[in-house]
């Protein structure tokens, strides 16, 4: 699977002039409200014609300006999940899941419709109307219409940002099953740090309709570049793991990244299984000295690589903790009380509660 | 009926069959409201598609002359009806250009038919019926149209499939306000087909005509009576449609 995405685009003021490649998996299009996520997804569906660029997938082409090839939205086979369910208001949850499979012809199998139905947990409310449904019921129902259109590829703009945070929950493990399940590659629009720690591969950074970093998730994600792009409260990095042991009598899980232990909320994963944590920078505090009677499950010991001035009087410490790095923001008043500085050994201390998974 | 009446003699049914006697209809009333019905039903119809697209082109269109289309189909609604009654007669008669052109090549004659009544009814509810399928199509949602296009149905489809059920009460509704006005609709007809009784005598020409004789106040009464029933049967039913297309386009 190959998918390069390349628009130029001009509204209004706005502009967008961004670039991406994916080879498959989940590719978060990341960045704040109006820096062109919406637009440039829109213009892969085929929904937004662009002023110039090309979308090709695994060598077929979609689009191309320069070729004058445009394959129109219906005949893409495209899968889109929008930030609202929109389903049809006059059909049945049944009827909502059948309407793309009819045109996606009849090679598909009745078994397709019981496994997406079951892997989305939609069984029992096949015969409801859509208004009789909850918003995160909706979304999954959503989520089976567009994969029962059998499509090449799926995308998916901000289908959580509707949602209340236990509604995300409900549905995030059957993003993460599709991901897993599917093999349909995603091109997953978010703003949200922690869903696209969580789901995907690939990170696109835009920002002002322009691509500002991208590559592997915890590499971007990681980098202190994001900072700009996912608003400062969220920047953090991302590490990537295996699950090590549960302790069910304190409901934590043990997760080993690089030569450390990592202890967090009890997270439904089996012994063994990789997974990404999120650990935002303001979440982080470092000591020259093991605390000892300290709350706090994690003290890592590491060295300092990399000190960054960040505004209001904050800088961001980068500190190599066996492999893996974390990141923590501090006042320059702490920087200059601690005395620290690159390769100065020091412990990094997170709160378990604060890790999102 | 009267021969009825003699037979059974006097006696104290007398004033009970004195009612029933005002309250039946006559053959000739009959006729008209039959016919009435039948142009309002035919004019209904047959104006629905017109009227599908015209509604389509208003609301979605983005043409040169869509202010002149616009005008066009509200000029019924404007014009004084004997003027669009006039219009017909000049443009549908026998020696009208379309008129001519139609009784030539079809075989289809308006003037002094009932299908004159038919058209001319048929024109006059025209904005009507336009207006309400328009305002049912403004307010569809077209993410909802995306929606269906990206689960791979072309236009037609989408129009068929998403479109049609979602306008489909505003589509009832049109008709059923396109039904009534043809119901009552006097003065274009009457200037276009004339008032023949049988051919193009309906309701409205009818009570007209009872209105102009000696001792017509009762058969008036009566057609007046029954004008009354239809209309507020359709007013009620369209009623009862708009209120269920609010519950159904109440989007999920």
């Amino acid at each position: 699977m190959s998918l390069v995405v390349e628009a130029r685009h001009r509204l209004g003021g706005f502009s967008i002039d961004a670039a991406f490649t994916s080879d498959g998996g989940v590719t978060a299009l990341f960045g704040r409200s109006g820096s062109g996520k919406t637009s440039l997804i829109n213009i892969i569906a085929g929904l937004m014609k662009p002023d110039g660029g090309r979308v090709v997938l695994d060598g077929d082409i979609i689009a191309d300006s320069q070729r004058r090839i445009f394959t129109p939205v219906h005949r893409r086979r495209f899968g889109y999940v929008f930030q609202e369910a929109r389903l049809f208001p006059h059909l049945s949850v049944r009827h909502n899941l059948a309407y793309g499979r009819w045109f996606a012809g009849r090679s598909r199998k009745a078994a397709d419709m019981e496994r997406v139905v079951e892997m989305l947990g939609i069984g029992h409310l096949l015969e409801r109307n859509p208004s009789a449904l909850s918003g995160g019921e909706r979304q999954r129902v959503a989520i089976g219409r567009a994969l029962l259109a059998a499509p090449r590829l799926l995308l998916m703009d901000e289908p959580l940002a509707a949602l209340d945070d236990a509604r995300k929950a409900e549905i995030l493990p059957y993003l993460e099953r599709l991901r897993d399940d599917a093999g349909i590659p995603i091109v997953y629009v978010s703003h949200s740090v922690s869903e696209v720690a969580r789901l995907a591969q690939r990170v696109v950074v835009l920002e002002d309709g322009r691509v500002k970093a991208s590559g592997a998730a915890a590499e971007v994600l990681s980098a202190p570049a994001a900072a700009l792009a996912t608003g400062r409260r969220e920047a953090g990095v991302l590490l990537e793991g295996i699950v090590e042991t549960h302790d069910a009598t304190h409901d934590l899980t043990t997760v080993r990244v690089g030569e450390r232990l990592i202890r967090v909320p009890k997270i439904e994963a089996p012994q063994g299984h990789a997974l990404r944590l999120h650990i935002a920078a303001r979440d982080v505090m470092l000591a020259t000295v093991r605390p000892e009677g300290i709350s706090a499950l994690n003290v890592l010991e590491g060295t300092i690589v990399e000190l960054t001035a960040g505004e209001h009087g904050s800088v961001d410490v980068r500190v190599d903790c066996g492999g893996a790095t974390i990141a923590a923001r501090i006042t320059t008043f702490s920087r200059d009380a601690l005395q620290l500085s690159q390769g100065k050994p020091v412990h990094a201390i997170i709160k378990s509660v604060a890790i999102d998974h | 009926m009267s021969a009825v009446r003699t037979t059974r003699g006097a006696g104290h049914f007398d004033r009970e069959w004195d009612v029933l006697d005002w309250l039946a209809v006559s053959d000739a009333e009959w006729t008209a409201i039959k016919l009435s019905l039948r142009v309002a039903t035919v004019a209904m119809v047959c104006s629905l598609p017109f009227a599908l697209g015209v509604a389509m082109l208003l609301a979605r269109g983005r043409f040169w002359g869509k202010t002149v289309l616009n005008g066009l189909v509200h000029m019924p609604l404007i014009l004084p009806p004997v003027v669009t009654g006039f219009l017909l007669l000049l443009l549908f008669g026998r020696r009208g250009p379309i008129g001519a052109f139609l009784a030539d090549n079809f075989g289809l004659v308006f003037s002094f038919r009932w299908t004159g009544a038919a058209l001319a009814c048929a024109v006059m509810a025209f904005p009507l019926m336009v207006r309400s399928i328009w305002l049912s199509i403004e307010a569809v949602d077209r993410k909802l149209e995306d929606a269906a296009t990206t689960l791979g149905a072309g236009p037609v489809w989408v129009f068929f499939t998403i479109t049609l059920p979602l306008i489909l009460p505003g589509i009832i509704a049109g008709m059923i306000l396109a039904f009534a006005k043809a119901m009552g609709e006097f003065g274009a007809t009457i200037t276009f087909v004339s008032n023949i009784p049988g051919e193009t005598q309906t309701l409205s020409s009818a009570i007209y005509t009872f209105t102009q004789v000696p001792g017509g106040d009762a058969g008036a009464m009566r057609l007046t009576i029954i004008s009354i029933v239809i209309s507020m049967a359709a007013l009620m039913l369209s009623e009862l449609l708009a209120s269920l297309a609010a519950k159904r386009t109440a989007a999920a």
